[in-house]
């Protein structure tokens, strides 16, 4: 590698983790999410700063050609991360499906309490609020 | 009398609604309604109010699962005793409900109304990519639950207090919840009954999808299903061995 392009790399690198630390100074990044960014960015800074560590660990592990490895991480990483996403919002919409189903519950009652309380004063609600009288309960 | 609630879906039906709360006011006039507005940006709730049924709003679109589940919570909580879940779009016929509740009545848990069961009657077409679609969701539940049902995605049906309680939280929310429940309460060792009744055409609104898009729901639904029955299964072993090794009246008591 060039010195030139190992340089630039290094700016790169040293530039993923100002960014990643900018946000997690300003709490726009979940505390679970910071640390895994910047663990990712520190190893992107390391790997850059020494290129022969990819070289060594590819040859221990056996492959030829060391930026296939590179590659080859780097993808799986992107596809857990989205995998975990995935999840993540799917249990999101769970939890936004459960609060609009109690929404609307908890407004049907509020509304049904309101139309019987002006209707007969403080009686207690039956379940069917605006029910003609013969259905109204005790 | 049995306290019974008919829970109705309806996502942006102002047109056909009117029509449908008329005609169960006039049929059904014991029966409380319930109207669960999904997200619609017309006047369902408005027209349904008007026609004196209790509407319940959701805040944004859930699909028709999630307005089905509102329905059912609502219905468990208010302490309804059977619910039926009814089309807003005009094509569940009053008069077939006393068909479903009759099935009750002979000890089912669950009833499902069926265009195709000996006794009733189509009166309108289904599309082709529709009827195979259909026919291979008819294989796919006999094979899963062991039980022959002719019209799988009916949302005609009707529901004894346990099946509510049960579906209040369980009720699937993806696309083509109603075979997925079906599934689902099978599995659960709920005993459900088909029961044929006669539909009519839609008044309102078009059907929901068709063609390639069509295809795709089917394939995802065969997952959906799959992992569903997988996970029934499991549960209800563990419920079985819970069971067998705790204490009775706890069991009882939950």
């Amino acid at each position: 590698m060039s010195v030139r392009a190992h340089v630039m790399v290094v700016l790169l690198a040293l530039a993923a983790i100002l960014f990643i630390l900018r946000l997690v100074r300003q709490r726009r990044l979940r505390a679970k999410y910071s640390v895994l960014w910047l663990s990712i960015g520190l190893g992107l800074a390391v790997l850059a700063a020494f290129p022969g560590l990819l070289t060594w660990v590819s040859d221990v592990v056996g492959v030829e050609y060391p930026p296939a490895l590179f590659f080859a991480l780097a993808l799986s990483f992107l596809l857990l991360l989205c995998l975990h996403f995935s999840w993540e919002i799917s249990r999101l919409e769970d939890r936004t499906r459960a609060l609009a189903e109690e929404h609307a519950l908890l407004q049907q009652l509020v509304l049904s309490r309101m139309s019987s309380d002006d209707a007969n004063g403080a009686e207690r609600v039956s379940p069917s609020g605006e029910s003609p009288p013969g259905g109204r309960r005790r | 009398m049995t306290r019974t609630l008919v829970i109705i879906p309806a996502y942006n039906e102002e047109h056909s609604l009117p029509m449908v709360l008329k005609d169960l006011a006039e049929q059904l006039p014991d029966f409380d309604v319930l109207v669960i507005s999904d997200g619609s940006v017309d006047g369902t709730a408005a027209v349904a109010r008007a026609a004196g049924v209790n509407v319940v709003e959701l805040p944004f679109n859930l699909g028709i699962g999630g307005a089905l589940r509102t329905g059912f919570a609502y219905a468990a909580r208010t302490g309804y005793e059977r619910g039926v879940q009814f089309d807003a779009d005009g094509q569940h016929d009053p008069e077939q409900v006393a068909r479903l509740l009759a099935a009750l009545d002979r000890g089912a848990d669950m009833s499902v109304g069926s265009r195709f069961a000996e006794g009733g009657a189509v009166t309108y077409d289904v599309g082709l990519v529709r009827r195979a679609a259909m026919r291979m969701l008819r294989l796919m539940v006999r094979v899963m639950v062991g039980q022959q049902f002719t019209d799988t995605s009916s949302g005609f049906r009707a529901f004894s207090r346990p099946v509510l309680e049960f579906f209040a939280d369980t009720y699937p929310v993806e696309y083509m919840d109603s075979v997925e429940a079906l599934v689902l309460a099978c599995n659960a060792g709920f005993r459900v009954d088909e029961v044929a009744v006669n539909m009519r055409g839609r008044t309102g609104g078009a059907p929901s999808t068709g063609g390639i898009k069509l295809v795709y729901y089917y394939v995802r639904l065969v997952v959906v299903v799959l992992a569903s029955a997988s996970r029934t299964n499991r549960r209800m072993r563990r419920v079985r061995a819970d069971a067998g090794t705790g204490d009775p009246r706890e069991v009882e008591a939950t």
